[in-house]
Parts: C-alpha cells; sequence; structure tokens
C-alpha cells in the first residue's frame, strides 16, 4: 500500500531534512494507487491497478541546486538519495536565477479526500462497463470507454520548518457510444472527486441518446453562429488561454496579456462584464491542495472579475524581480454563472448550435490565443429552442478571448476535466454569439 | 495525435517541488550503467517457467532501463539539468486465450515469479468477459540476439559542460542576431531492453535518440507585436553526432533556407531562427484563397504523420480507439477493393522499422518481431495498414508488421506507428526547380500548429516560414498562413515530388495514444513535395 499516515510521512521527510549537510533541503512525499478499466467494441479490453510512492529531495549550496528521487524509503535508501541530490547540486552551474526555499507556512485544509473513492473496487469498475456495455448494446450501438480512479496523498518539508500533509481522491470517467453503422457518435464525461455523485446509468444515457440522435447529420455552410458550449466543449479552450497568464511571458512582451510598450494588461477590461474567474483550493466540488508546486499557500484567487484582468501568475523569482508578492499558483478554475442548464440555454436560443465536445484544440497564433479544433460526438442544430436535426461537425478557428466577449447567456457552472489541463475545472455551459466555424468535418 | 506532452515535460524546470516526469532522478555518470545480460536472461526465465506453471499458454518478459537526461537553458542562463532513470519488469502472458499483465520494479528472482502468476492470475480473471481469444500470429524465436542503434558518440558519455556550453553558445549567436529571447534544450534518451517470449527469444536491444529543440522569440514593443522561430533540428535515432553540422549535411533551399539531412548546425539556425524571427514581424499578411503548396519535408513530415500513419493504424480502423484518439476514415472495405484511391499515382508511402538515423528504428518489437519495412500506399492506393501479432489474421496475414511498442516497463505494449515517409520522386527535381514551376504558391518550412478531426478527415497546418511564390518565383516572405484539407482530396492534389536528393526525416518525441496515454517516438521521411489548389486560411485576428 504506498498511502502513508500524516504520522509516516513526516517521520520520513523529518529524516530527510535531518541527513541534508547543504545549505537548505526540501522534501516532497506522495503516494497513490490508481485503478482503471478500458473497453471497446462492447468487451473489455485492459484493466488494471497501479501503486506508487516518490520522495524528491532537492537541496542547494548557495545557487546551486540538485534533485533526485527514489521510490524506497528505509534508512539507508533516505541518505542515499540526499547525498546524490548534493553530489549533483555540487556539479550543477550556479542558477541566477535561484530563490531561497519559502518559510513555514500556515496551510488551510481542503475538502478532498472522499473515503468511497479511495475504496473503489475491481468489481466496481467492471460494472460502470456493464452499466455502459448494456444499453449500448440494447440501442444497436458499441461502447467504448475509460474509467480511471485513484487516492493519494501529497506531503512536503523543508529545512525552514514547513511542513504539510493531505491526502486527495479522483474519478474520471468518459464514454463514446456509437451506433454500430457508424454514422452517429455521442460522448459523456464526469469528473469527480466523491464516486458517491456518480452513477455510470444515467451517464450512459446521454451518450446513447446522442449517438442515436447525431444519425444522418446534415451539412451546414460553416460561416459565424450563435453557439450552445457544453461545459466540456468550452474547457479545453477556456484552460488553453490561462498559458497567457503567465507575468514573466507577458511581462517580456510574449502574450496576449503584453502591453504596447512594456508590461502587462492586468487591470484591463478584456472580457464581457458577466465573464469573473477566480480560483479557490477550498471549493466545496472543485476542491485542490491548499498549496502549489513550491509550497507556496493557495488562496481564493480572483483571476477575472467583471471582464477585467486581475491576476497575473508570477512564479518566486518574477515576483522577487518585479517586487510583487509570490502567491500560490491557483490548482483549479472557477467560472461564475448563474442557474440554467445547457437545456435551459438551447430554449432560449432562436438559432443555433449545440456542441458537445470539442478535440485536437491547437494554437494557431500566441499573439491572440487564436485556437483551432473541431466539434465532435453529438453536434446539433437549434431552432425555436428546440433541437431539429443533427449537423456535421466543424472545425473553429476561434479566440477564447474573443469567445468570452461575445456571451449571450452563462448557465450553471460544474465539474469538468481536460486530460491536457493542469486544472480541476468548474465551467458553465455558455451561449456566444458568432462564433467561427471555418470548414466541415466528415468525421463521425 | 500529438499532445502537450512537451509543454509539460518543459514545466519540469517550472516547478522546484515538481519530481522529473520520467522516472527518479539520478546522477549524470549513472546514465552509463548497464544491467547485465546474463541477469536479464536469467529474471526473464524466472518470469517465463513462473507463467507457464501458473498455467499460461504463451509469456513475454520486457526488462527495461529507461534513461533520460534534460538540459534546458534560456538565452544566457541553465535553466535546469535532470537525469532520470526507470527499471523495472513488465510481464505479459496468455492464459484462457486473454491476456493478463503485471509489472514491477521488484527486480528480485522472487519479485519477478510474483509478477508473472500475478499476469497470469489476471489474464485468469479477464477471460470471463473475453468474447473471442487471442490469436496470435506465428514469430519464429530467434534465440539470444542483440541489437543497437548505430551511433557514432553516445550522448549520454559527453559531459554535461560541453553540451551545456554548445546550448549557450547557439543562444548568444541567436541574441547578438538580433532575438529579443531565445531557449535551446538537449534531450537525449536511451532505452536498454531486455525481450524474452517463451517463442524461445532472448533479444538485448539498444536504443538511443537525441533531440535538440531551439526557439527564437522576436518582440516589437512598439507595435506591442511577436513573432517565434522554432528550430529546423529533427529528433533522431543518432548519437551526438548529429549535432556535427556537417556541411554534407546541408541543402540550400529557396528562400534562402537551409535544410539539414543527418546532421544538424545548431549555432548556424540559431543565427538564422533569429533574422528569420524580426522578418516575420515584418512580413505581409497571406490573402486568402486556393494556392498550390510547396512543402519542406520539415513541414510535410506531421501532415504524413497525421493524415496517413494514423489513419493506418489497424486498432483504430477497428475501434479500439474510438473513446480518445478516434477512428478512421481508411476503413476495411476501402483497402478490400483494391482500389481506394488514397492519393495520386505519385505517392507511395511506405512503413518502415529499420530506416537508418529514425526514431522508430529498432532491431526487434516489443513482442520480439523483427522489424520490417512495407508499402501502405503504392502508387496511390490504399494497400495495407500497420499490425501487430494478435491482428495480423484479421488482413489475413501470416506474420505480425513489427508495431509493438510500449513506453516504459510498466506499460501494457500496443500497436503504435512506424515510420512512416513518403518515397521520393523518381524524375530528377530540386526545390528550386519545383518552385520554378508554380505561378500562384507558398513555400511552407517547418512544422506549426496541427490538427486534425478524430477520423483523420479535415485538417489544418500552420508552419515556421511561408514565402509566396509568383510565376516560378519566390517573392517575399508572408505570415499568417495555415491551410485546411481533407486527407483523401489533399494526397491526390500532389503534383510532383523531389527527388532523393533531396530527402530528409523528421519526427516527434511525443506522439499520444492511448488510454492511460502512452507516448511514442516516430519519424517520417519525405522530398519536398507539391500540392495543387490548396484551401489556404488567414490566421491573423485582432483583440481589439
Amino acid at each position: 500500500m504506498s498511502i502513508y499516515s500524516e504520522q509516516d510521512a513526516k517521520a520520513i521527510l523529518d529524516k530527510v531534512i535531518k541527513l541534508s549537510k547543504a545549505d537548505e533541503c526540501t522534501a516532497t512525499l506522495g503516494g497513490s494507487v490508481d485503478g482503471n478499466i478500458r473497453y471497446a467494441l462492447n468487451a473489455v479490453s485492459t484493466s488494471g491497478i497501479v501503486s506508487d510512492a516518490e520522495l524528491g529531495v532537492q537541496v542547494a549550496f548557495g545557487k546551486r541546486v540538485g534533485t533526485a528521487t527514489i521510490n524506497e524509503f528505509d534508512d539507508a535508501s533516505l541518505e542515499k538519495v540526499v547525498r546524490r541530490a548534493e553530489e549533483l547540486a555540487r556539479l550543477a552551474p550556479e542558477n541566477p536565477e535561484f530563490v531561497p526555499a519559502i518559510g513555514k507556512q500556515a496551510y488551510a485544509k481542503t475538502k478532498t479526500y472522499f473515503e468511497k473513492t479511495a475504496a473503489i473496487t475491481p468489481e466496481f469498475r467492471a460494472s460502470v462497463a456493464a452499466a455502459s456495455i448494456g444499453p449500448s448494446k440494447e440501442a444497436k450501438c458499441v461502447a467504448a470507454g475509460f474509467l480511471s480512479d485513484g487516492a493519494r496523498f501529497s506531503a512536503i518539508a523543508n529545512s525552514n520548518g514547513n511542513f504539510a500533509y493531505q491526502t486527495s481522491t479522483n474519478l474520471d470517467f468518459t464514454c463514446t457510444v456509437r451506433t454500430e453503422d457508424g454514422t452517429g457518435s455521442g460522448w459523456v464525461a464526469r469528473n469527480l472527486a466523491d464516486v458517491e455523485q456518480f452513477n455510470a446509468a444515467d451517464e450512459i444515457k446521454v451518450a446513447v441518446q446522442k449517438a442515436t440522435a447525431s444519425r444522418d447529420a446534415k451539412a451546414l455552410e460553416p460561416g459565424k453562429y450563435t453557439v450552445i458550449m457544453e461545459p466540456a466543449a468550452s474547457a479545453g479552450l477556456i484552460s488553453f488561454m490561462m498559458f497567457g497568464f503567465d507575468a514573466r511571458q507577458a511581462d517580456e512582451g510574449r502574450s496576449f496579456l503584453s502591453k504596447k510598450g512594456g508590461g502587462n494588461k492586468v487591470g484591463e477590461k478584456l472580457y464581457d462584464e458577466r465573464v469573473t474567474l477566480y480560483a479557490d483550493p477550498a471549493d466545496p466540488v472543485a476542491g485542490v491542495l491548499p498549496w502549489d508546486n513550491e509550497g507556496l499557500p493557495r488562496e481564493r484567487t480572483p483571476i477575472i472579475t467583471k471582464g477585467k484582468v486581475e491576476y497575473m501568475q508570477y512564479s518566486r523569482y518574477w515576483a522577487k524581480l518585479k517586487e510583487k508578492k509570490a502567491v500560490g499558483q491557483p490548482g483549479n478554475l472557477i467560472m461564475v454563472g448563474g442557474d440554467k442548464s445547457t437545456m435551459d440555454l438551447v430554449k432560449s436560443t432562436k438559432k443555433g448550435i449545440l456542441v458537445t465536445r470539442t478535440w485536437y484544440i491547437r494554437m494557431v497564433d500566441p499573439q491572440t490565443v487564436l485556437l483551432t479544433g473541431l466539434t465532435r460526438d453529438g453536434t446539433f442544430y437549434i431552432e425555436n429552442g428546440e433541437i431539429k436535426y443533427p449537423i456535421k461537425n466543424f472545425r473553429f478557428n476561434e479566440s477564447p478571448v474573443i469567445m468570452l466577449n461575445n456571451i449571450e447567456e452563462i448557465g450553471k457552472p460544474v465539474r469538468v476535466g481536460d486530460d491536457e489541463s493542469p486544472f480541476v475545472m468548474m465551467i458553465p455551459p455558455l451561449k456566444i454569439r458568432d462564433f467561427t466555424f471555418t470548414s466541415l468535418s466528415d468525421a463521425v | 495525435m500529438e499532445r502537450r506532452d512537451f509543454l509539460k515535460m518543459s514545466g519540469i524546470g517550472l516547478g522546484v517541488l515538481l519530481a522529473p516526469a520520467c522516472g527518479r532522478a539520478i546522477a549524470a555518470e549513472e546514465l552509463l550503467t548497464r544491467l547485465d545480460a546474463g541477469l536479464k536472461k536469467r529474471l526473464a526465465d524466472t518470469a517465463m517457467t513462473a507463467a507457464k506453471e501458473g498455467g499460461a499458454s504463451y509469456c513475454d518478459v520486457r526488462i527495461g532501463s529507461y534513461l533520460r537526461q534534460f538540459l534546458m537553458t534560456r538565452e544566457d542562463k541553465v535553466e535546469n539539468v535532470v537525469n532520470t532513470e526507470s527499471t523495472g519488469v513488465g510481464i505479459r502472458a496468455i492464459a484462457n486465450g486473454t491476456w493478463g499483465f503485471a509489472a514491477t520494479s521488484d527486480l528480485s528472482i522472487e519479485g519477478v515469479a510474483r509478477a508473472a502468476r500475478q499476469a497470469v492470475q489476471i489474464a485468469k480473471a479477464n477471460s470471463k468477459l473475453t468474447i473471442e481469444p487471442v490469436q496470435l500470429a506465428p514469430v519464429k524465436g530467434v534465440g539470444e540476439v542483440s541489437w543497437a542503434t548505430p551511433i557514432v558518440r553516445n550522448a549520454m558519455e559527453v559531459p554535461i559542460k560541453e553540451k551545456i556550453e554548445r546550448l549557450l553558445e547557439a543562444n548568444a549567436a541567436a541574441i547578438k542576431a538580433g532575438a529579443s529571447f531565445v531557449s535551446s534544450n538537449l534531450f537525449q534518451i536511451n532505452e536498454q531492453k531486455y525481450f524474452a517470449s517463451t517463442d524461445g527469444s532472448w533479444i538485448d536491444q539498444d536504443i538511443h535518440r537525441i533531440w535538440a529543440p531551439l526557439q527564437v522569440s522576436a518582440v516589437d514593443k512598439s507595435t506591442g507585436k511577436f513573432r517565434r522561430r522554432e528550430g529546423m533540428g529533427a529528433p533522431m535515432g543518432m548519437g551526438y553526432e548529429y549535432l556535427d553540422g556537417r556541411k554534407e549535411d546541408k541543402l540550400a533551399l529557396p528562400g534562402g533556407v537551409i535544410g539539414y539531412i543527418n546532421s544538424y548546425d545548431m549555432l548556424e539556425d540559431a543565427v538564422a531562427a533569429a533574422k528569420q524571427a524580426q522578418e516575420k514581424l515584418k512580413a505581409p499578411s497571406v490573402k486568402p484563397g486556393k494556392y498550390d503548396l510547396v512543402l519542406d519535408p520539415s513541414h510535410l513530415l506531421l501532415t504524413i504523420h497525421e493524415s496517413v500513419g494514423h489513419p493506418l493504424e489497424l486498432d483504430r480502423v477497428l475501434g479500439y480507439e474510438a473513446n480518445y484518439a478516434g477512428t478512421s476514415f481508411a476503413t476495411l472495405d476501402k483497402w478490400k477493393s483494391k482500389d481506394y484511391r488514397y492519393a495520386s499515382d505519385k505517392v507511395t508511402i511506405v512503413a518502415d522499422r529499420t530506416q537508418k538515423h529514425s526514431l522508430g528504428a529498432v532491431g526487434y518489437d516489443d513482442e520480439g518481431v523483427k522489424a520490417q519495412r512495407w508499402d501502405l500506399i503504392k502508387d496511390g492506393i490504399l494497400v495495407n495498414y500497420q499490425v501487430i501479432r494478435d491482428q495480423a489474421r484479421i488482413l489475413g496475414l501470416d506474420h505480425s508488421q513489427g508495431c509493438c511498442y510500449a513506453d516504459s516497463w510498466s506499460s501494457v505494449q500496443f500497436q503504435r506507428m512506424a515510420n512512416v515517409s513518403l518515397q521520393p520522386g523518381t524524375r530528377e527535381l530540386s526545390p528550386a526547380d519545383m518552385v520554378k514551376g508554380v505561378d500562384n504558391g507558398i513555400y511552407i518550412v517547418g512544422r506549426g500548429s496541427y490538427s486534425i478531426d478524430q477520423q483523420r478527415y479535415n485538417a489544418q497546418f500552420g508552419g515556421q516560414l511561408f514565402y509566396e511564390i509568383k510565376n516560378g518565383k519566390i517573392t517575399q516572405m508572408i505570415e499568417d498562413v495555415a491551410y485546411q484539407m481533407r486527407t483523401p482530396e489533399f494526397w491526390n492534389a500532389c503534383s510532383a515530388i523531389c527527388d532523393e536528393r533531396d530527402y530528409r526525416i523528421g519526427g516527434t518525441f511525443f506522439d499520444g495514444k492511448g488510454q492511460p496515454g502512452q507516448v511514442s517516438a516516430v519519424s517520417h521521411g519525405a522530398s519536398t513535395a507539391r500540392f495543387d489548389g490548396i484551401n489556404v486560411i488567414n490566421t491573423a485576428r485582432s483583440l481589439g
């Protein structure tokens, strides 16, 4: 078992700190048990459990830094990993951007661990696969899905007396359901910390319904349309935009948030005034660890408030250089919304397009955060508040900055995951005008 | 698809507490250590015996040491030096006609035997859900053999100081040539893989790869505009000699561009990148419309990867990747018809695991099948896919094509892309001659943004450098270019391919596939090729 108690984790970290002869020492200890099941063509293809733990030690002599990691924790191994880090530090060139280890911090505990998620069994995973495959077969469809779940602990300590420990759980479920003839495809995704909020049978109904309803899609002309983006559809665009919030990149003139003549656009209103985004490690649904990669405490941080940029992400080095306070970097991203569901937004739409999922999103121009990607697994035409018929998928070329200026309506945020994003997100369904589709795709 | 792993990988340098992504960090000299082949054979034999005693009809064992070194610099600073190593064993067994897999980092006799028994147990448990038993294409045991990437100088043996100096020298040259910012990295990978199977093979392989990515930025603070130019170096299956920048490996291309064949002059490219990044700031925006495109191999590699390599992976065609990477438009009925015109008759595309200097070159794949070369598209017609042992029968083949790969000892091996390459034209033709024949076109060099749908029909590609061609001449650099295409129409619009003198390979370290995701490194070769009447869009936008 690789989930250690707080007491055991502290005992290991204390030994490491004591063993170090360097000017300073920072250590992280983490462990996890991750399970998964994968199925395709209505049959289970792989299933497994991986249990792992790792200790990372970073030491510094002056501005020379060395890092070493190990996955054995007996006394000899602890000595070995500390000496190895020290040896690497002595060989390393000086890092002119070195910042000393943080001092002792106070961290507020956040809700990240759910016992029942940690107790998921192989039988439960098999039942999720069965709950996906059964209804799909009945509807003459083919299911391909993936469920992964995990429990982990994270602990940090340094030679300035800092220490923290917390456990967390996660569950991520995705399932693509295609009609047997390959003319329709639907998708559903759920990202949660608490398995009690998850019901595979309910989820799969959505994917089966979208698959069967998306047969015989009609082709619309590419162009600008009003779109209803389901939360998972816009999450990938919004998280991509966050790369531009790095203060150093912006100050160096290499971000959409760079200011002409130098500096960055913090304080400027760049979005529709209904756009408010913040990070909060204590969010009850999308809680994250109360410290960041450098051990700084995470706090509730406004990022965009009523359309105005309020936050830039400073590394500790850049913060020192620019005389800013270094704060913990966000681990989640929460967009404020209202109470309406996706279907409520559909009802209020005269003409528009419902987008279930976006795919293969890539940066075309970082100057404007122009992104390209495609719709997938359930794209429908809306008329007079009703879904009229399925339409062929589109390629889009759109900037999330422009998208978040063209807001018509914002629904109720839900927790979404994105395997290419570093954030846990709460994103609402969005109704957006003039969303730019540039070509048709024949892909189903 | 190519995932954003490079961003994640670069992240190693950012978070103080972030542990290396690819294993435990070790001292540089440990990158030169090797596990004794005799020990590996004893461990493999132990595992196979334990699996057979447990009831397995087949077992294979992979004992792997995956060594990596990443050097990262920007301007005059070293941002990070990371050495990682990951060693362990992955054991796959068939019992009751079903696969089981287990992996462990415990390389004791007992640890390996335990993992083998676990693999058999998992196979037996999973067999209750099996619809059809696994049927492996036969492989003749090869006994005890070894294979190594043909390298001249092991990059791991080059002192860190020497490598850092080379990167900093390139950075300094870029800054001197007017770059606002520059970063250069050096990634070196050594996979020491031992494979054994109950078919009677014990295969020891030593695989090396190297990549020196460069990124140069030019910023015009007065206008707030910035532009990047990525380096022209390719990731290669070579040693440190790739950085020799030999004169005979350089090609003078249209627009004053320098192409690199089997070695890379980073210093020279850094200077060119700095100048071109500044030129990009002032280049006029493209007028959208139809153009004849002249695509350099440094660009075409990703188009081949996305629109030919991926759709011809048989597991995608069958639906095994439907939930994530997607399926394929190149369905079996098209292949069975024997006359599906994927491309114009100028186009022959081969899969090749034997190609020298390529990222995918091996002696044997991760299920002991000897590396091969075969046609995927012959004179424009779809003729084959890429398969592994348990898929071969679906195509009526009596052998696997050797496309099985796992990115770690702890990952299950599955079907991955071979090197997939466009064959050079048979008629003598240089890129300069090709440009002469174009009235209204764009010459595109280097890889830019890329995106393709889940059945590989609709794609959009950018690039690094774009040159307008008018009446057979390059007139000026232009910007904001991306082309959109539908795969069969695009490949059928291929009207000319330069000859073998222009042939170069490029590739990627981070081709992502599977759930949980695995990465693999793969190369794509081509000579400059012409595609007629392709739709070009303008990507410039204003944020107001």
